[in-house]
């Protein structure tokens, strides 16, 4: 059994969990954080990508305990205020999700394609790096659309704030 | 049209709790005292079961139960059934074998549910499932139809001699074989519809919880109907009475077809429930979905289709096989029958066609509706076709198919189906302007000047929506109704709430039901709540397939909002000391027509519940119900053209354009339309060019049961999509709707193929149609 503790959005939480249990595993049942979804066991989908230490990552292929000392963010730590982070307001006024499961994961992902390129972005770039994540409801039309309409908004602005 | 109402470009209501990861799916519900399942599984496509030991695996940590289909046998619980009844031909009733919820002597597939292990937490659930000890024989396997009804082959079921589970027909074959007989040009052709796997994003779960003290079940499941899994779980597999039983159907991470059958491990959950004595939840693995959930298409056919001098078609004949897998699920039956071959006329006037189909058992996962559910596969036996004669006659496509539309509605087509309205011109001009049929030769020869092979393809599709007249499919072997209830319940305040029987799982119900209401009263679409998914909360329903929340269920609204109107002129009538026919409703207001009279739709709500000055006789309060029960099935109809760009090197193919025009008839939110259109489109590009279900067949072990093996379309994989409308009314119900959910799935697969065929020189090309593929039959082409 490990102790781990972290800061998931913004609060210190620890817990006891089996040395075997996942990221996603100790953020939905420990922590009760079920916006982070699992949509496979090969670590393809990407439902349930969160940010650890600022960057995307894959909450299923991660130990519990390898993020130890870790600040993550989920989905439910993005908004602001009580203030949709601009991807999610993007993604609601291009109609980028339908059933809602890839949502999570989809806009968590967004948020860094747009941290790490910032205003740059183009439709062939957006597709590549969404590779690592599935939609199976939308045919990633929207997706696209509202990721390069939140990069515009965001500007270059987004980038300097990542480095 | 107002902001909200029909016809707006309305955002989503539902989308501030997905996008902020408040989505409430099953997997998400905790109860007190709940505990975890994990299934013992079949690792053999054939076999005997010997003996099933538990001893190691009762002893382990956490472990509560492990119960295998003896228990089951002895508390009664049914067999799974198949809720069609189809006949063959010569009169017999389909040949359906026992399907178990948890094997007892045989395993027919690989993942066929041996048994549950309750345990304290999943991964103990796991662990002793492990440890379970099933001693098997293994039998002889067949994976594919066509070997299945070979003589010696292994035999699934004693009731289905041969695998045969029924052998039917439809359409006049001695016409069809004169036509045939009688024509200039025949176009043979053997195709194959290759078998999917669904992938709904969320996979299934179940949650099911037994209260001793009222004797009482609460089910929790990832479902597209509800009510219906409440129906069978009471009336057929004998787990709770309908009134002690309760299904909610929360939010469900799509269904694509998928999610209306009710699974072995929602049954056997809710059984356990009762049987540990503890609430037990299963959540469903992704290379379980592979194993478990309800596999699409899997058709072999070879076709035949007759032209005069003249080009015009004379007949068209089609012997096909259809895979069913090792059991008959929910509907699989009426997948490749009434929902495909009474589609085989397409856009054209075809005056003789006969189609034979002959069902299949298989060590396979069951075969039921998956997106538009035998609609794609009569449409990719027309599309190619016609694609193909076009060739072979030397004509162009478009011509061949102007050639041959129907243009005079209603038309009676030979397969049953009456269409009740269209314009199939008007959506081919519409689709060759979007993509610029005209230029495509130089963009041909720009291609070639790259090194790059181009092709064009078009498919015209018409599809069966909004099902179904329940009497009509009835007649044709339905087990229940196709209709659709609704309920609104005025408030005191004047919020509206509207209950449904339709399930949203992706569709957005939410937001266009609402706009239905905004659009009627004239009240605010944030004052409208849409209530669905729970049998406590909506009494009855038939729930979401087949396009049917549009036609069908937003019909059972408007008949409910008939009623609530006319009891609300009444009202505001009586308040207003004025004749009930001189009263409109307007922005939120009832007003009398022609004066300054007016009463606010809240006041009026209030006046029905205070009761303090109704009109003589009306009964207080304002809550209205209705079943709408349709006319007709609606006619979705359009074309689609695509542009391929192949590498000759690599037989790699880029979707480098795709143009939809699509008739929905009226539509309600033009924004949630295109998005299931591009859905559409993007699951019907991945059967044409990326999704494989492979089986090895010596062993039946299903060889692509993870996304690192089975390739679902990504980002990279597609263009984006230039969508449209055309409009005719659907004269079938009240809001003129066709529904738009599976025309994507429908229309898409031909034009990619047609495109890519072109592209190559060689008409022979399976789906999906890898890289692998098209680089092989490039260079036999050459």
């Amino acid at each position: 059994m490990a102790n781990v503790s972290m800061t998931v959005n913004g609060r210190t939480v620890s817990g006891h969990c089996e040395d075997r249990t996942l990221l996603v595993q100790f953020i939905r049942e420990n922590l009760g954080l079920t916006g982070t979804h699992v949509g496979c066991d090969t670590s393809q989908c990407g439902a349930c990508v969160v940010h650890v230490d600022g960057k995307a990552v894959k909450s299923c292929t991660m130990l519990a305990a390898q993020a130890d000392g870790s600040e993550v963010m989920t989905i439910e730590g993005l908004a602001s205020g009580g203030e949709l982070h601009p991807v999610q307001a993007a993604f609601r006024e291009h109609h980028g999700l339908q059933c809602g499961f890839c949502t999570p994961g989809m806009i968590m992902s967004a948020v860094d394609i747009i941290n790490r390129h910032g205003g740059q972005l183009d439709e062939q770039t957006v597709r590549a790096e969404l590779e690592g994540n599935i939609c199976r409801c939308t045919g990633y039309h929207n997706i696209v659309k509202a990721i390069l309409d939140a990069a515009s908004k965001m500007g270059d602005s987004a980038k300097v704030a990542a480095e | 049209m107002g902001m909200e109402g029909i016809g707006a470009r309305v955002a989503r209501k539902e989308d501030k709790r997905f996008i902020t990861g408040k989505g409430r799916y099953t997997d998400d519900m905790v109860v007190p005292g709940m505990k975890h399942a994990h299934f013992v599984r079949s690792p053999h496509a054939h076999a005997k079961i010997i003996s099933i030991d538990t001893s190691e695996a009762d002893k382990m940590p956490g472990v509560i139960g492990i119960l295998n289909g003896a228990q089951l046998s002895e508390d009664e619980i049914g067999n799974i059934i198949c809720g069609w009844m189809i006949h063959s031909k010569d009169g017999s009733p389909m040949n359906m074998g026992a399907w178990r919820p948890l094997a007892q002597d045989t395993v027919r597939y690989v993942g066929d549910a041996v048994a549950i292990v309750v345990a304290d937490t999943k991964a103990q659930a796991r662990d002793a499932a492990e440890a379970v000890v099933v001693e098997y024989e293994e039998l002889p396997v067949v994976t594919d139809a066509v070997s299945a009804l070979e003589d010696g082959a292994p035999q699934l079921h004693p009731e289905a001699k041969n695998n045969l589970i029924f052998d039917w027909e439809i359409g006049d074959g001695a016409a069809t074989d004169a036509a045939i007989e009688a024509a200039a040009h025949v176009t043979e052709m053997k195709i194959v519809n290759n078998r999917l796997v669904p992938n709904p994003m969320e996979p299934r779960a179940a949650l099911g919880v037994y209260d001793g003290g009222e004797d009482h079940y609460t089910l929790w499941t990832t479902s597209q109907n509800p009510h219906v899994a409440r129906l069978v779980l009471s009336a057929f597999y004998n787990v709770a009475p309908e009134n002690k039983l309760r299904v909610i159907a929360p939010d469900v991470g799509g269904g694509f077809g998928s999610k209306i059958y009710i699974y072995p491990e929602e049954i056997v959950c809710l059984w356990a429930s009762k049987r540990t004595g503890v609430p037990v939840k299963w959540n469903c693995d992704r290379t379980e979905a592979f194993l478990t959930d309800a596999h699409g298409r899997d058709h072999v056919s070879t076709i035949k289709m007759a032209f005069d001098a003249d080009n015009k078609i004379t007949g068209f004949k089609v012997d096909t096989i259809a895979n069913l897998g090792a059991y008959m699920s929910l509907f699989s039956s009426s997948v490749p029958t009434y929902l495909y071959a009474t589609l085989l006329s397409g856009q054209y006037e075809i005056p003789a066609i006969h189609a034979n189909v002959r069902t299949v058992y298989t060590n396979t996962v069951p075969v039921d509706a998956y997106r538009g559910a035998g609609r794609p596969e009569a449409c990719y036996l027309l599309e190619r076709v016609m694609e193909t004669a076009a060739r072979e006659l030397g004509v162009t496509p478009a011509d061949l198919r102007r050639k041959n539309f129907i243009r005079e509605f209603p038309y009676q087509t030979p397969v049953i189906m009456c269409y009740d309205a269209g314009d199939f011109d008007a959506s081919l001009d519409a689709a060759m302007k979007a993509i610029d049929y005209d230029g495509f030769p130089a963009r041909r020869a720009e291609a070639e000047a790259r090194g790059k092979k181009r092709g064009i393809g078009i498919s015209c599709y018409i599809e069966a929506c909004g099902i179904a007249p329940s009497a009509a499919v009835g007649s044709l072997g339905a087990g229940v109704g196709l209709w659709e209830s609704a309920e609104v319940r005025v408030n005191a305040v004047g919020t509206i709430e509207v209950l449904t029987g339709s399930h949203s799982h992706g569709q957005g119900h939410e937001t266009t039901f609402s706009q239905l209401v905004a659009d009627r009263f004239g009240v605010g679409m944030d004052s409208v709540s849409i209530v669905h998914g729970d049998t406590d909360k909506v009494q009855m329903g038939m729930g979401t397939y087949g396009s049917r929340s549009g036609a069908v269920g937003m019909s059972a609204i408007v008949k409910a909002l008939d009623k609530v109107e006319a009891k609300a002129k009444k009202i505001a009538a009586h308040l207003m000391e004025a004749d009930e026919s001189d009263v409109v409703i307007e922005n939120g207001e009832l007003k009398v027509a022609g004066t300054d009279k007016s009463v606010p739709w809240f006041q009026m709500a209030l006046a029905a519940y205070t009761a303090h000055n109704l009109p003589e006789g009306l009964e207080p309060g304002l809550k209205e119900g209705a079943f709408y029960d349709p006319s007709n099935f609606t006619f979705p109809a359009g074309t689609y053209i695509c542009e391929v760009e192949v590498d000759p090197d690599t037989g790699k193919t880029q979707v480098v354009d795709f143009v939809a025009a699509d008739d929905f008839g009226k539509i309600i939110n033009p924004m949630i339309v295109e998005g299931q259109v591009h859905g559409g489109v993007a699951q019907g590009i991945g059967q044409a060019l990326l999704e494989g279900t492979h089986y090895d067949p010596d062993t039946g072990q299903l060889l692509t049961a993870s996304y690192m093996d089975y390739t679902m379309p990504r980002a990279d994989d597609l263009p984006s999509f230039k969508v449209s409308t055309t409009e005719t009314a659907c004269p079938s119900n009240p809001l003129g709707i066709k529904g738009c959910g599976e025309a994507g799935a429908i229309g898409s697969p031909p034009a990619l193929i047609n495109a890519i065929t072109d592209a190559i020189g060689n008409n022979e090309l399976a789906m999906p149609a890898t890289s692998e593929r098209v680089w092989a039959a490039l260079k036999s082409a050459q």
